[in-house]
């Protein structure tokens, strides 16, 4: 039964292996370090050697003084005691400039000066680590796969922060570092603008971002489904006949039709992903600038259904109305 | 290693259903299917409807007869018009209603607002708030019918409120509002009027004083947008969020669901509303015109232990009267036996007969508002 687990089961054990060797122009790597059963739990029980390098160290400085500034200004908030920095922690925020400031590049740090330094820390901290993974693949002779899948996210992250907001003509626009504060932003996003769930783009990030949880469940179900056939060892048996590759095919050809490949399978949870977020940003941007009202731009468009009227008139159209 | 299984199994669901509410339900479908217009009540968790107290003693017709009040006594500026026998009815109701004498609050009774050596002496501020409420109470009967429009009571001219309404044998009612204190300058405390876990706003982050902008004067509560395409028409996330905060009140206030009023597909279509919201958006600039005509511009007349941490008066809010269910007192009409209290029409604005908005069963041919809250307090 040992394959039927959440947690690995097989944990290797040997020399300590720093991997291959690299070329010129690189800093050198950290470690490696050993071994740790806990972590072997869930992936490879070896720790490093990390690659840092000079952009993974300007990424952890710029992202480390972001997470201080926005960190140290929610303690602020309570007036620096740290029990209450706890116990509040998912109400507090850092709340961008009010509407007044408009683009300003530096309003006064407490009306959202601060917000806009730690914007700008965190924005170069993941592009400098954007960098980093694109690097680092190309220092494997991998391909780009990863950085482009993670750039997409940045284009949500960006349009979110930083392209509406300037397309809006106004920081206010942007949404606020803090739990409940970022979900708070973006129940009053939808309401403001007729309600997102009529967005196309909305709609679209939607059905990729469950597609892809989708994939993920059903190839992960098949390839542990397998595993007793080593199945997690994919592309090197999918030659071959009665192997775990084979028999994962044709379960969903049986009961499917229809099956993805060893390779297919993961062209088709690369695009979900990537999706999710492109189109996600494309829904936000156009949100604002293009259509102030998603609701009757979707029944105008026969994208939704318009309801029979109640017969309720808006009373402050009627004469006499009071303001 | 199956039975961890298993305890887990038991136990992740339990944890994972703490936060619902178990036991019946009563649901009623208000809207078309599919649009979640169906109000849902924890039948163990409605609210019990407060006692109506009974009218003192009975008011006959011919107490209504003989001597008006302000022939019969002094200083009597607002209940004058009643007779004699009638004040003295409204008198014993009030002291029952806001400062009753059997000891449940100090110097209750009578004496609560008068000199008992003077009676028309205006030395104790509680007479002269008293007055003010009193004219607040005629002008929201008066002037403010399009509110009541939906209540059964609407026909037979009882819609309406009395002091009982929000006092409840209380001084100051039990729910009301006054302003946050202004944000302090530097980041040191300051939650900008929001991000803090705060009942007002139904424990979300959301500005949790609402009322300072949108109870009093004239701010729009609208925010969404009314055309497809982008127009002139402004309103920040922060302004949305100052609305959101606003119907998070009314919605516990009121102990109804968004769906009570809206169609939650597109919050801001009239047309796909119930008429409810019409009673609603009257109720806002009712509470606006009480606030700003009555409470606050009563101005130094209240003492510090009558305003709140900001300086201003204790003022009113839907739950005031509300108190957690659609129909004050479950639409009892009480406002039957105290007829001094429906208080004549005195403003100019108002038509002699304020058609009710407009409503599915019978849309008025011209309906023409009641009243305008620019009108100085009476």
């Amino acid at each position: 039964m040992a394959y039927q687990n959440i947690f690995t089961q097989v944990q290797l054990r040997g020399e300590l292996e720093s991997g291959v060797p690299l070329g010129p122009h690189n800093d050198a790597r950290i470690g490696p370090f050993g071994f740790t059963y806990w972590m072997g739990k869930l992936g490879g029980a070896q720790i490093g050697p990390v690659y840092l390098g000079t952009l993974g160290v300007a990424s952890l400085i710029m992202g480390f003084i972001a997470i201080e500034i926005i960190g140290f200004n929610m303690l602020a908030s309570v007036n620096w005691n740290p029990q209450q920095f706890l116990r509040q922690f998912f109400w507090l925020a850092l709340e961008p400039p009010p509407a007044k400031y408009g683009l300003k590049i530096l309003p006064p740090l407490n009306e959202g000066g601060w917000w806009l330094i730690a914007g700008f820390f965190l924005t170069a901290s993941i592009l400098l680590w954007w960098l980093r993974t694109y690097r680092r693949a190309k220092e494997l002779n991998m391909g780009t796969h990863v950085a482009w899948a993670f750039a997409s996210a940045i284009w949500l992250y960006l349009v979110l922060g930083f392209i509406r907001p300037l397309a809006m003509g106004s920081w206010a626009e942007a949404v606020p570092f803090g739990v409940f504060p970022h979900l708070d932003w973006t129940a009053a996003f939808s309401i403001r603008y007729g309600n997102l769930f009529y967005n196309p783009f909305h709609a679209l990030s939607i059905v990729f971002l469950y597609g892809s949880t989708l994939l993920f469940a059903m190839h992960g179900a098949t390839i542990l489904a397998v595993g007793r056939y080593g199945g997690e060892r994919e592309i090197e048996q999918i030659t071959d006949r009665g192997t775990a590759s084979e028999r994962a095919a044709l379960f969903w050809r049986w009961t499917m039709g229809f099956n993805a490949t060893m390779e297919s399978i993961h062209r088709w949870a690369w695009w979900f992903a990537v999706l999710t977020t492109l189109t996600g940003g494309i829904g936000i941007l156009l949100t604002g600038t293009a259509v102030d009202n998603w609701y009757l731009w979707a029944v105008e468009h026969h994208f939704a259904l318009n309801y029979p009227a109640t017969g309720v008139v808006d009373p402050a159209t009627l004469p006499g109305a009071p303001q | 290693m199956t039975r961890k299984l298993a305890s887990l199994a038991l136990v992740l669901p339990a944890l994972l259903l703490a936060g619902c509410e178990f036991g019946s339900k009563t649901q009623t479908q208000v809207g078309p299917r599919g649009t979640a217009m169906v109000q849902i009540h924890d039948t163990s968790s409605i609210k019990p409807l407060a006692a109506v107290p009974e009218p003192p003693y009975p008011l006959t017709p011919d107490m209504l007869e003989g001597q008006r009040a302000k022939e019969a006594y002094q200083n009597v500026q607002v209940l004058g018009d009643l007779s004699a026998e009638e004040f003295n009815y409204t008198m014993a109701s009030i002291t029952n209603w806001v400062a009753p004498d059997n000891g449940t609050i100090k110097d209750g009774g009578c004496n609560y607002c008068h000199n008992p050596e003077n009676m028309a002496s205006d030395e104790k501020y509680t007479k002269v708030v008293a007055r003010k409420m009193f004219q607040m109470t005629r002008n929201i009967n008066a002037n403010w019918k399009p509110h009541f429009a939906g209540s059964q009571n609407a026909a037979a001219g009882n819609a309406g409120v009395t002091c009982w309404t929000c006092h409840r044998g209380n001084p100051v009612p039990q729910y009301v509002w006054s302003s946050n204190v202004a944000n302090p300058k530097s980041i040191k405390g300051n939650k900008f009027g929001q991000n803090t876990p705060a009942q007002t706003v139904a424990w979300a982050s959301l500005p949790n004083d609402p009322y300072s902008a949108l109870l009093e004067g004239k701010n729009n509560v609208r925010v969404q947008a009314a055309k497809t395409f982008p127009t002139d028409h402004v309103a920040s996330i922060q302004s949305t969020e100052q609305t959101y905060g606003l119907m998070m009140h009314m919605s516990q206030g009121l102990g109804v669901n968004c769906t009570y009023c809206h169609n939650s597909q597109n919050f801001a279509n009239w047309s796909h509303s119930r008429p409810q919201r019409v009673y609603a958006w009257y109720g806002i600039r009712m509470v606006r015109d009480s606030n700003d005509n009555y409470i606050s511009a009563l101005g130094n007349v209240w003492p510090a232990n009558r305003r709140g941490p900001a300086g201003d008066p204790k003022k009113i809010f839907c739950a005031t009267c509300h108190q957690g269910v659609n129909k004050p007192l479950g639409g009892y009409p009480m406002l039957k036996d105290y007829p001094g209290l429906k208080g004549p029409y005195v403003s100019a604005a108002a038509p002699a007969a304020p058609a009710a908005p407009a409503a599915p069963e019978a849309p008025a041919s011209v309906p023409v508002a009641a009243a305008d809250t620019s009108k100085p307090a009476a």
